[in-house]
């Protein structure tokens, strides 16, 4: 089905060749990254963890929320979602990769990567973390191929891949909770030491994911002849809806439990993220974006007038995205190493090559998903009106 | 410390059958296959729990902490950047508030509230940079030392966001490398101690290597009894008697890491 990726208009040429010169210009950062060390980021003794580890853990989210299209046909057959299961199938895959690629940028000896493997240590949450995703990616491979395979030869996808299926649903939100416990299990780090850090995780994943999904089917309706479906866009339009109150009133939740305790450490990070700390508060404008864009989705959202409206719902989803890209790809994992163990502010920023290097990972995810997509677009325009049981 | 491969599936049985609540068994036996390799020289100083304490009151001038410092950080080889961002370092001193965040109070004494104290890695009982780590580059020895092992560290500073202490640097460049103006971040090679490469953690190892050869740590040694040094076990030792006979304190106890770095203030 390859063959697929390597037919296109001129348009999908010069996307791909964009992308491609995009994720070069990263690769040679990367190599002087290698070459200097990490001490090109902005990262610093006291801010050890950066822009790196956040998109990782928002990409980890956005991967996960593959199941929030596949739960719903396979496991209730929910039909609406037939045509879109793939797309978020697909979607999983560059989304694991990208988490690969950042956790690999961010690493100081990335030719040691193996040690996770070779000294296993089951005591380790990211060991668990790299066994999770290697799993996860496999099996969105096996299991997209296989569906998108079948539906090509208007046939029912074979019978083995449905316990793959099943496992693959209930593995999804696995990746994330355990990516939340790389935080939350840690002594000292006050804004990470919530027990509702892994629901959190799964509200901003099952918001941010499928937001970008609704996206991606609006231009895949608008590019191609391969139409998701209005219906099934609505049904996302409230899975966002739902997930989002819930991360909205979680981040409250933490509030509550940090300004009514009045526990200083507890309060401290967002009173910096938020208001800023002794003059310090690099973070005050983009937290300050991410709540109000936070707000203006909901109001479009909650309202079905402006939910119903595709091009409203689309606002909604990209401010949603936004919001939840700013929150958990930046604040959270910066925020939590400030102030530091001694209560002092060192703050960040990303650095030049630091971002260049991190737009060429999202390049790569691009390219990934473009091809991926493309594919599963060719197939479903050949078998265009087609309805297959599955 | 490489761990065999019927070693492994022991853990993974044992982690799966008990879960979360195996954690404790895998410590053990891992603590078990990590100690085996450290064969102690005939005149090694050995204990079975190393602790130290650090007694505020002998410290004076600004001379007795630089000794200290200083000591530590020349013999084994902790590069000088020159800046905070990329900074290393195994001993050094900070104020009282930061280092007992939360036990300041506005009425304190303003002596003791300017006081330097002498900070390092405590060696926790319970160390989570050792629950951690993916690789076992940090590791915890039967007596008590928090080690690292720099060939294994993959560099993804998980345990620096785990040490409440604020104990653990990175090299976040290469500290065998030199300055624009030309001058070596490590001024003079100790050839006898290892230098690190880019892209590890590193931190103080309570001068192991010192131990195995009978010698006490070196900031001990150039202390003048300031620091004080021995086995908690040991109920006749040094340590043991300076802590029954004085009031002291750790940091952060309340995290449970159960630090063996003790302190009398005065
Ligand atoms: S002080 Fe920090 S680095 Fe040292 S043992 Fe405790 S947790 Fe680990
Ligand atoms: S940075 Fe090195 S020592 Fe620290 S957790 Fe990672 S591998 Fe272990
Ligand atoms: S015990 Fe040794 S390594 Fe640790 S601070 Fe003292 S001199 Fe340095």
């Amino acid at each position: 089905m390859l063959e697929k990726a390597l037919t296109g208009s001129r348009r999908y040429w010069i996307w791909i060749f964009a992308l491609l010169a995009i994720t070069g210009i990263g690769f040679i950062f990367y190599l002087k990254q290698l070459s200097y060390g990490l001490g090109i980021t902005g990262m610093s003794r006291d801010v050890s963890w950066g822009l790196y580890i956040g998109q990782f853990t928002f990409l980890v989210g956005v991967a996960a929320s593959a199941v929030m299209v596949v739960l719903p046909y396979y496991l209730h057959n929910y039909k609406v979602f037939g045509k879109i299961t793939i797309l978020g199938e697909f979607l999983a895959v560059p989304s694991v990769v990208m988490c690969m690629l950042f956790i690999f940028a961010d690493m100081g000896q990335p030719m040691r990567f193996m040690n996770i493997f070779l000294h296993p240590t089951p005591n380790s949450v990211m060991f668990w973390d790299a066994m999770v995703l290697g799993g996860y990616l496999l099996l969105n491979i096996v299991v997209g191929w296989a569906v998108l395979g079948a539906e090509r030869k208007d046939v029912p996808p074979p019978n083995w891949v449905k316990p793959f299926i099943y496992l693959s649903i209930a593995w999804a939100p696995s990746i994330h909770i355990v990516t939340a416990f790389l935080y939350s299990g840690l002594p000292g780090r006050d804004f990470w030491l919530t027990a509702i850090m892994a629901v959190r995780f799964l509200a901003s994943a099952f918001a941010s994911g499928p937001s970008l999904i609704i996206i991606l089917c609006l231009i895949v309706r608008r590019f191609t002849k391969f139409d998701p479906g209005r219906e099934a866009i609505q049904a996302l339009g409230k899975i966002v809806t739902y997930t989002m109150i819930l991360n909205v009133l979680f981040l409250g939740f933490e509030f509550f439990t940090a300004f009514y305790s009045r526990i200083p450490g507890h309060m401290h990070t967002f009173e910096y993220l938020y208001y800023g700390i002794e003059g310090y508060g690099r973070l005050i404008p983009l937290m300050w974006t991410s709540a109000i864009l936070a707000v203006f989705s909901l109001i479009l959202l909650i309202n079905p007038a402006t939910r119903r409206n595709e091009k409203t719902l689309a606002m909604a989803s990209a401010a949603v995205f936004m919001s939840l890209w700013i929150e958990k790809g930046f604040g959270l994992v910066v925020g939590g190493f400030i102030p530091n163990p001694f209560e002092k502010i060192t703050e960040y920023w990303p650095t030049m090559p630091e971002t260049v290097i991190t737009i060429g990972v999202w390049a790569i995810g691009f390219l990934i998903l473009t091809v991926l997509y493309k594919i599963a677009v060719s197939v479903r325009e050949e078998t265009v009106g087609i309805e297959v049981d599955r | 410390m490489s761990i065999s491969r019927r070693e492994f599936l022991k853990i993974a049985g044992a982690s799966a059958i008990f879960g979360l609540g195996g954690m404790a068994i895998i410590n053990e036996i891992t603590d078990d296959i990590e100690a085996s390799q450290f064969s102690p020289g005939p005149d090694a100083l050995i204990a079975k729990r190393w602790a130290m304490v650090v007694d505020m009151r002998k410290f004076k001038t600004e001379e007795d902490y630089r000794k200290i410092i200083e000591a530590c950080h020349s013999i084994h080889n902790v590069p000088d950047f020159g800046n905070p961002k990329d900074e290393i370092k195994w001993i050094w001193t900070d104020t009282f508030e930061h280092a007992f965040p939360g036990q300041e109070h506005e009425y304190m004494e303003e002596k003791l509230k300017r006081m330097p104290f002498v900070l390092l890695c405590n060696h926790c009982d319970n160390p989570p940079c050792v629950r951690v780590c993916p690789t076992k580059a940090t590791f915890k020895r039967k007596d008590g030392i928090v080690m690292m092992d720099q060939h294994r560290c993959i560099g993804c500073r998980f345990c620096m966001a785990a040490c409440p202490f604020g104990a653990r640097s990175f090299n976040w460049r290469d500290p065998r490398g030199k300055d624009d103006k030309g001058r070596p971040f490590i001024k003079e090679e100790n050839k006898e101690y290892p230098t690190r490469t880019k892209g590890v953690v590193e931190k103080c190892t309570l001068c192991f290597e010192r131990l195995a050869k009978g010698l006490k740590p070196a900031c001990v040694e150039a202390s003048n009894g300031a620091l004080i040094f021995g086995d908690l076990k040991e109920p006749n030792s040094e340590v043991r008697k300076v802590l029954s006979t004085n009031y002291t304190i750790r940091r952060k106890a309340e995290l449970g890491t159960m630090p063996s770095v003790f302190y009398i203030i005065g």
